[in-house]
């Protein structure tokens, strides 16, 4: 693997929240529209006959739960879809390796930017479920930074994907196969040990379930040692998974 | 235009060859892109690449401007070698690739702000440089357009302009005509000679002969995968057809022709309907022709020129 320079991606970085600047107003305005139909639907349709969950209201355990899926799909979108396009379709790639940036510092780039999309979603959807009192405690303040964690996890992943991914077609497969299962099993819509031990241990498996456990713990102010573990296995798994799409991709562009 | 380029100081300074390649090679798998080819270019001249499709031309562009390594053989630029010092030769390159890589989400202002800061300018001087460059290019009036608004030869022209975003020492173009009106093809000509005068050194890939014969001070000519001729674009014209073609159209018997002219013709090409015979007196050759009563339909005379040599040295499927 070749070295990629922290400025390099930065300037890629840069370049993504340059274009990305543009479209906020109206991004934003969708974020905040997003968690309010879910928390309509989930909390007050599906919370109508479900009082409460493991003492909570269903309103307040969804909505907890939901702020670090919206935060997943901000990293997922850009790594997949978003990098995919500039990639194949518009060659920004090419360009910018003609000059003193490399494959590794674009790379590295994208997934600095997914990850800030995914502090981005997050952190919106975070202030309009706090708009509805869900929020109990201080230490939600640390959800961004949490979020930023998560996001490179997420985006590092959904990026070796795109490294080897043979045509834009094959991203409803990733969706499919890996983000909404992990979606619905995850301990966003129901608590895990409920499930038969199996599920849970291969729940426990998954990237997003770390993630949702320890943002509810932090929106509700119950973190306990255990969640340390949470944080623990999102920072191996994403270092350990680090080098893989930048070595992909560099063998993917460069003949 | 002071700011645009390079000082010409620095060309100067550079006094072994800017580019200097031997034995470079590079395969794709089974596919024999570029095959032990060796050349060099000096400072401040025009170095143009002819030869047909799928010669090697963009492989040769690619890897001076190190984006595809090198199977082998050895390939130095400004004096560093592509396989360890990628980084620092791309900041003194610019870089016009085949395929235009403009950036479809930036107006034609913001492509090139944006990749002056690749290149680590401040965004004042950026935002400088690319309305310069945008007044050097004839685009200062699309500076708020879309890229997509832009006809195929502006998007060509912003191209160039933002190769030159970074004052670099050395350009590479790949095919920097390609689909431009012949006004903006002579607007680009006229902007590369003007930089070449200030010390940037160029090179060039074409299709077009008057291209590299009013640009280029020494070319080579590829053909699968190798260099088939290198020299000084007239040289190679004298060198390779001599003075003078005549075009003869229209023939009932090619043989008969080639018999009576003799010695007069330095040599030939046939191209289905169209005979060219290369000589230094097209005079005398017409003159035997016609004394001969062989029936052509029409006989031209003009002067040899690039494509003659390219047609020669490259028109083995034609002949065959
Ligand atoms: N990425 C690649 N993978 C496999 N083969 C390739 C690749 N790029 C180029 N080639 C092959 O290498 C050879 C040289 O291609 P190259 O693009 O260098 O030619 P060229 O001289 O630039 O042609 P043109 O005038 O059409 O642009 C061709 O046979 C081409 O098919
Ligand atoms: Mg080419």
């Amino acid at each position: 693997m070749m070295l990629f320079s922290l400025k390099g991606a930065y300037r890629f970085w840069q370049r993504n929240a340059f274009i990305f600047r543009r479209i906020f107003p109206e991004s934003l305005a969708v974020n905040f529209l997003e968690p309010v139909i879910y928390l309509l639907a989930m909390g007050f349709g599906l919370g109508a006959y479900l009082s409460t969950i493991g003492g909570l209201p269903y309103l307040v355990f969804v909505a907890t739960g939901l702020v670090s899926t919206a935060a997943m799909f901000g990293a997922t979108f850009e790594c997949t879809y978003n990098a995919y396009v500039q990639m194949y379709y518009e060659k920004a790639y090419d360009a910018v390796i003609t000059t003193p940036l490399n494959v590794e510092d674009v790379v590295v780039g994208e997934i600095l930017w997914g990850a800030t999309r995914s502090v981005l979603y997050g952190t919106v959807f975070l202030i309009v479920v706090a708009a509805f009192g869900v929020v109990r405690s201080p230490l939600a303040l640390l959800i961004p930074a949490l979020f930023m964690v998560s996001g490179l996890m997420f985006s590092v992943i959904a990026m070796t994907f795109t490294a080897v991914n043979p045509s834009i077609d094959y991203f409803t497969f990733y969706f499919a196969l890996f983000i909404t299962p992990m979606f619905m099993f995850s301990g966003v819509f129901f608590p895990l040990d409920a499930l038969p031990a199996w599920v849970s241990t291969a729940a426990w498996l998954t990237p997003l379930s770390h993630v949702v456990s320890l943002a509810r713990a932090l929106a509700l102010g119950t973190v306990e040692g255990r969640h340390m573990w949470d944080l623990v296995w999102m920072l191996v798994v994403t270092a350990a998974l680090f080098p893989l799409p930048v070595v992909l991709m560099r063998r993917r562009l460069v003949k | 235009m002071v700011a645009l380029v390079a000082s010409p100081s620095r060309a100067v300074t550079m006094r072994s060859s800017v580019v200097r390649a031997s034995g470079l090679t590079k395969r794709y798998g089974p596919i024999q892109a570029v095959d032990g080819i060796s050349f060099e270019v000096r400072p401040g001249e025009c170095f143009g690449f002819l030869g047909p499709n799928g010669a090697g031309k963009t492989s040769t562009m690619k890897m001076i401007y190190c984006v595809l390594p090198p199977t082998a053989g050895d390939l130095q630029v400004l004096g560093m070698d592509v396989r360890t010092r990628a980084r620092q030769i791309k900041a003194r390159l610019g870089v016009v690739t085949q395929d235009n890589t403009l950036d479809s989400a930036l107006s034609v202002r913001e492509n090139l702000v944006i990749f002056a800061r690749y290149f680590d300018l401040p965004w004042r001087e950026a935002r400088r440089r690319a309305d310069d460059l945008l007044e050097f290019v004839a685009l200062a009036d699309r500076a708020d357009s879309k890229v997509e608004q832009l006809s195929g030869g502006m998007r060509r022209r912003l191209m160039v302009a933002r190769a030159l975003v970074s004052q670099p020492d050395l350009l590479v173009l790949d095919e920097p005509t390609t689909g431009l009106d012949p006004q903006a093809r002579q607007l680009t000509w006229e902007k590369l000679r003007q930089l070449k005068r200030t010390g940037v050194t160029q090179i060039l890939t074409t299709h077009y002969m008057e291209e590299a014969a009013a640009l280029c001070d020494r070319i080579v000519i590829m053909d699968q995968a190798r260099v088939v001729a290198e020299g000084a674009p007239a040289d190679l014209v004298r060198a390779h057809v001599g003075r003078e073609v005549v075009e003869l159209r229209g023939l009932q018997d090619g043989e008969a022709i080639l018999k009576v002219v003799g010695d007069l013709a330095d040599g030939h090409e046939a191209l289905s309907d169209l005979l060219l015979l290369y000589t230094a007196d097209g005079e005398a050759l017409l003159h035997r022709i016609r004394e001969q009563g062989l029936v052509v339909e029409a006989a031209t005379l003009r002067r040899a020129t690039l494509e003659d040599v390219f047609l020669k040295l490259t028109g083995r499927t034609l002949r065959d």
